[in-house]
């Protein structure tokens, strides 16, 4: 078999399916993942599909562990997202789903920085279409302001690539590490992407304005792309180390008083994020595994939340905590769906979470990176808090809020069954999950000391909860925006330029004032001696003008003779 | 756990779930589950890297107070930041 990106299948694919319709497209949909996962199956190791251009070789194919365990989660998560978004007929979902995925596993396997950006162009052209089929006033504005932000990320990539090609003769994608203004440029770009902190807010800005679906296909693959390309070009960079713990921790905060849940589980995807970044700024092999496990794990886990709240959203017509609660009577199904991925991104012991993070930690103690481990064990308390609480509990149960609906439709249900089940099984079994990881290691999660040191976490965090709630501590969930960076350019900067506007037109006016002025004093001098009254517009009879050429010349005869 | 205001006759009428025998359950069968794993420490010998985590239940401490650190500055925060729901669109 050719070995050509999986991604390519993706993105053909997806610009067919207009060309076809009714069941056959569903089948189609479903089918395109799939031929998708048979050709990764069959790469070989090393590099294909390589082209050359100008000077340059372009690499549309890099094949080794660390774009392999990538490409196969993006397909995985392509495939029950299709599932999950079947009941749905809408063309530019439906196209923009599969090519944004294409994207996203055509930079994975992207073997230099040029096809790198072609493809994360695509990324973000691709994914507003996701934003933009909500089909609301608020959702035109906000998918342009994440377009802009996600396609200046690739202008910051380019100038970085360009800067880079320039000084090294080389495009090809490997570990750059931070030294000069490319490989600054190039982290900045891949930084947008990750939602560093104050780069992040068009994470939480858009994700839960996109569709029931949009929002599920968006929080797989755009930031965990992110983290491959960090993983690829900055492994090590111990900058990212503390980076990654400020975004595992201040999202944390905003989590707790956000009203909107897929807001919330927003704030915890860029806190998820922050445990891989400070993974990859250790760098070691376990390190590194531990981010890309952290990476494989949490796709599936966000997708099943967003899901649930995604199925809620569907059949209450809200997903604002202060209107829910109570729904485990209409939807239990949903509601189990919802705990697990709960468990599971909180770390419980037996779920998938618990066997990723335990790897990241441990590699940060070993490292002996004392306050950035307590920081992260810090975030891990937060996790639980907004995701492993908070979701559920005001979606699912707290105060009746009396709505009473039907189940989730059955494919949503068979959509999170899938990720439901691998949240499970890999958090039994890590085993095959740790034999994918790009570096070989020896390592047991299932130690007395993890399990029973994590579960004293998770449940005398539980009790604090209970405790705030029975004492009546626990904040009430209150219809509210909660200000964030990107206020800046919502209001501050528009502002700014209000008051620059109106600042300048009034210094205009006083120029234009003084101008005017010396203008008019100007016209009124030439005025008054060219005017129809002035002294040079006077008619002058025919007796005084010989009269006057008479003394002139005079006057000359006279200097003449002189 | 908030429905502690309504009247106890008709507590039968609730679900199970929402019954205040129920939560009540819940709540000390936790509290005794944090006790039993909080005791735990002592009789067993936890693989450390850093000193401070052979405390006996430390790992419980800073879960509990970390939690609780959490919630209130969120209150706090709320202060600085919150807006009404309509502040982007008016």
């Amino acid at each position: 078999m050719a070995n050509f990106s999986p991604g390519l299948i993706l993105i053909v694919g997806g610009l067919l399916i207009p060309l076809i319709h009714g069941r056959a497209r569903q089948v189609f949909m479903l089918a395109l993942p799939l031929l998708g996962a048979i050709q990764l199956f069959g790469l070989e190791h090393g590099l294909h599909g390589q082209v050359a251009i100008f000077d340059y070789t372009l690499t549309f194919a890099r094949v080794d562990k660390l774009s392999l365990i990538f490409g196969a989660i993006f397909l995985l998560a392509s495939f029950y997202n299709t599932i999950y978004g079947l009941h749905e007929n809408d063309t530019m979902q439906q196209v923009a789903a599969p090519v944004y995925a294409g994207a996203a596993i055509g930079a994975v396997f992207a073997g230099d920085l040029i096809t790198l950006f072609i493809f994360w162009e695509l990324t973000a052209i691709s994914s507003v279409f996701l934003i933009w089929a909500r089909r609301t006033a608020k959702a035109t504005s906000v998918g342009i302001r994440y377009l802009i932000i996600q396609v200046g990320s690739g202008v910051i990539l380019l100038a970085g690539i360009i800067l880079y090609a320039n000084k090294t003769g080389s495009i090809a994608f490997d570990r750059i590490g931070l030294s000069d203004l490319a490989s600054w440029l190039i982290l900045i770009a891949f930084g947008i992407k990750a939602a560093f902190p104050f780069l992040h807010n068009w994470l939480q800005d858009a994700y839960p304005e996109a569709t029931v679906t949009g929002t599920v296909v968006l929080s797989a693959f755009t930031t965990k792309l992110a983290v491959y390309a960090l993983a690829r070009g900055y492994a090590g960079t111990e900058m990212l180390i503390y980076v990654g713990i400020v975004m595992t921790a201040f999202p944390v905060f905003f989590a707790v008083i956000e009203n909107d849940l897929r807001r919330v589980l927003a704030f915890s995807l860029n806190n998820q994020v922050g445990f891989m970044v400070a993974g990859i700024g250790v760098g070691t092999s376990l390190a590194l595994n531990g981010a890309v496990a952290h990476a494989f794990v949490h796709i599936i886990y966000k997708s099943l939340l967003f899901m649930s709240m995604g199925a809620v959203l569907h059949r209450v017509g809200t997903i604002k905590a202060s209107e829910l609660g109570g729904l485990y009577r209409s939807m239990p199904v949903t509601a189990v769906f919802c705990i697990i991925g709960a468990a599971s991104i909180s770390a419980f012991p037996l779920f998938s979470g618990f066997i990723a993070k335990s790897l990241t930690l441990s590699a940060v103690a070993e490292g002996g990176y004392v306050v950035a481990w307590i920081v992260l064990v810090f975030a891990s308390a937060g996790v639980l808090e907004h995701s492993g609480i908070k979701i559920p509990y005001f979606a699912f149960f707290a105060h009746d809020s009396g709505l009473r609906c039907k189940e989730a439709p059955a494919n949503m249900l068979i959509a999170m069954a899938i990720p439901a089940f691998l949240c499970i099984a890999i958090g039994i079994f890590p085993g095959p999950l740790y034999a994918l990881l790009p570096f070989p290691m020896d390592y047991q999660p299932y130690t007395a000391s993890h399990v029973l040191s994590q579960l004293q976490l998770l449940l005398f965090a539980i009790l604090a909860f209970a405790v705030l709630v029975r004492s009546g501590l626990y904040p009430k969930e209150i219809p509210s925006t909660n200000l964030n960076t990107d206020w800046i350019y919502r209001k501050g900067l528009p502002a700014l330029v209000r008051w620059l506007m109106a600042a300048g037109s009034t210094i205009r006016r006083g120029a234009l004032f003084r101008a005017e002025f010396r203008l008019e004093r100007f016209i009124a001098q030439v005025y008054r001696h060219h005017g129809p009254a002035g002294i040079m517009a006077r008619t002058w009879s025919t007796g005084s003008t010989v009269l006057w050429v008479a003394v002139l010349l005079g006057v000359y005869l006279l200097a003449y003779f002189l | 756990m908030s429905d502690s205001h309504e009247r106890p006759e008709r507590e039968a009428h609730k679900p199970w779930l929402y019954r205040r025998g129920t939560i009540n359950g819940v709540f000390w069968g936790l509290l005794g589950l944090c006790l039993v794993l909080g005791l735990a420490d002592l009789f067993y010998h936890r693989h450390t890297v850093f000193g401070f985590e052979a405390f006996p239940a430390i790992y419980g401490i800073f879960g509990f107070v970390s939690f609780v650190f959490i919630v209130f500055a969120g209150i706090g925060l709320r202060k600085l930041i919150m807006r009404d729901e309509d502040y982007y669109d008016g």
